[in-house]
């Protein structure tokens, strides 16, 4: 819940643009870790079983 | 996070960021970035064992956002220097697009993550050169040898030739003399490279008050240690063929580059006296650039073409 007495400001059409690009890129930033360590440890797990077998 | 985000006002010392991701982006300095990634590239190609395609591509991706994130740190900490100076005013930081506190917190954040995913994925000597040619970078030049010392660049210079060495431990798990070779060309074209751009910008860094070589020790002094590193970087280049490492071929166009290396570098120091325009310094640092391309370009199609005749013949 918002507390009614709080100063807020609001962004402009700039900073909201910005702040929109920023998140997407931190997004995908983030997708693409998490692809690249998935892919990289069945690589890995492969590897080693491969190994064992 | 909106809601704090409203909650910032100017009154209260904060600002609303503008910054978009390309801004962010050139923090990382990209075609520096484009040379690390490239003579990286080189050094794991070259390396004689293979590792997994996609275990190259993230040692590649790691190296890469490493090196970007010092260069975000050097950005944050000499935004007062590019400020005064016309080459780098422009950069996000100066400009005013990112706060020195947000370029800090993404150059360390940065760097943590490559050299963890470096040292987790690929292995722990890679990461940890990686880490020492980040604090290298980060710390020992920006911080200390570059507003110190004429010979910042020629020491500083070992952060930007490492990339080879950790693409190459990175496949093999250790340092050997053929990744060391590469690192003695790079180390050796650095100081002749940036010292050419430093005489055409001298009064830029003289605005900085960075003791670049010309501001110390003076045009001449510089002309003349320009070509003594070109005569060292001629026959280094060549090194790869005398010590077996690559074919002829390799040899003779290391040779050829070299010499035109050296022919650059003598007409910088012809140069006379009181040339304002210094045409000859601006025709040593595009040839420098095209030189380090061009050599480890043809130290990687030697390495490629070898590897496949010996495949073709075996």
């Amino acid at each position: 819940m918002v507390d009614k007495n709080l100063e807020l400001v609001s962004l402009t059409e700039r900073q909201h643009k910005a702040r929109r690009n920023r998140s997407v890129a931190i997004g995908v930033a983030l997708a693409v870790l998490v692809v690249i360590f998935y892919a990289a440890t069945i690589v890995k797990f492969g590897h080693n079983l491969a190994g064992t077998m | 996070m909106a809601l704090v985000d409203e909650r910032l006002t100017d009154e209260a010392g904060f600002r609303m960021s503008e910054a978009t991701a390309g801004d962010f982006f050139a923090l990382l300095k990209p075609r520096v970035m484009s040379l690390v990634v490239f003579t990286a590239f080189v050094g794991l190609v070259a390396a004689p064992v293979t590792i997994h395609p996609l275990l190259a591509v993230i040692a590649i991706l790691s190296i890469a956002i490493g090196a970007g994130a010092s260069g975000a740190l050097n950005m944050w900490y000499d935004a007062d220097i590019d400020a005064v100076m016309t080459r780098t005013a422009s950069r996000p930081v100066p400009a005013g697009r990112i706060l020195p506190g947000e370029a800090l917190s993404f150059g360390l954040v940065l760097s943590v993550m490559s050299v963890m995913t470096l040292g987790v994925l690929v292995n722990w000597l890679s990461a940890t050169l990686l880490a020492f040619t980040i604090f290298f970078y980060a710390v020992i030049y920006t911080m200390w040898l570059k507003r110190w010392t004429p010979q910042n660049i020629v020491i500083g210079g070992a952060a930007g030739a490492i990339p080879p060495v950790i693409g190459w431990a990175a496949v093999t798990g250790t340092v050997s003399l053929e990744s060391l070779i590469l690192f003695l060309i790079i180390f050796l074209w650095t100081p002749p490279h940036f010292w050419a751009l430093a005489l055409f910008k001298s009064e830029d860094y003289a605005r900085a008050g960075i003791p670049m070589m010309p501001n110390v020790a003076g045009q001449a002094s510089t002309r003349r240690q320009i070509f003594a590193y070109a005569l060292i970087l001629a026959p280094v280049g060549v090194l790869p063929w005398v010590l077996g490492f690559t074919t002829p071929a390799y040899g003779i166009v290391a040779a050829l580059l070299g010499a035109g290396f050296v022919w650059y570098a003598w007409k910088v120091l012809r140069m006379a006296e009181d040339d304002q325009v210094m045409r000859p310094a601006k025709t040593l640092f595009g040839y420098s650039l095209l030189y380090l391309f061009a050599i480890f370009a043809v130290y990687l199609a030697d390495c490629v073409v070898g590897r496949a005749l010996a495949i073709g013949g075996a």
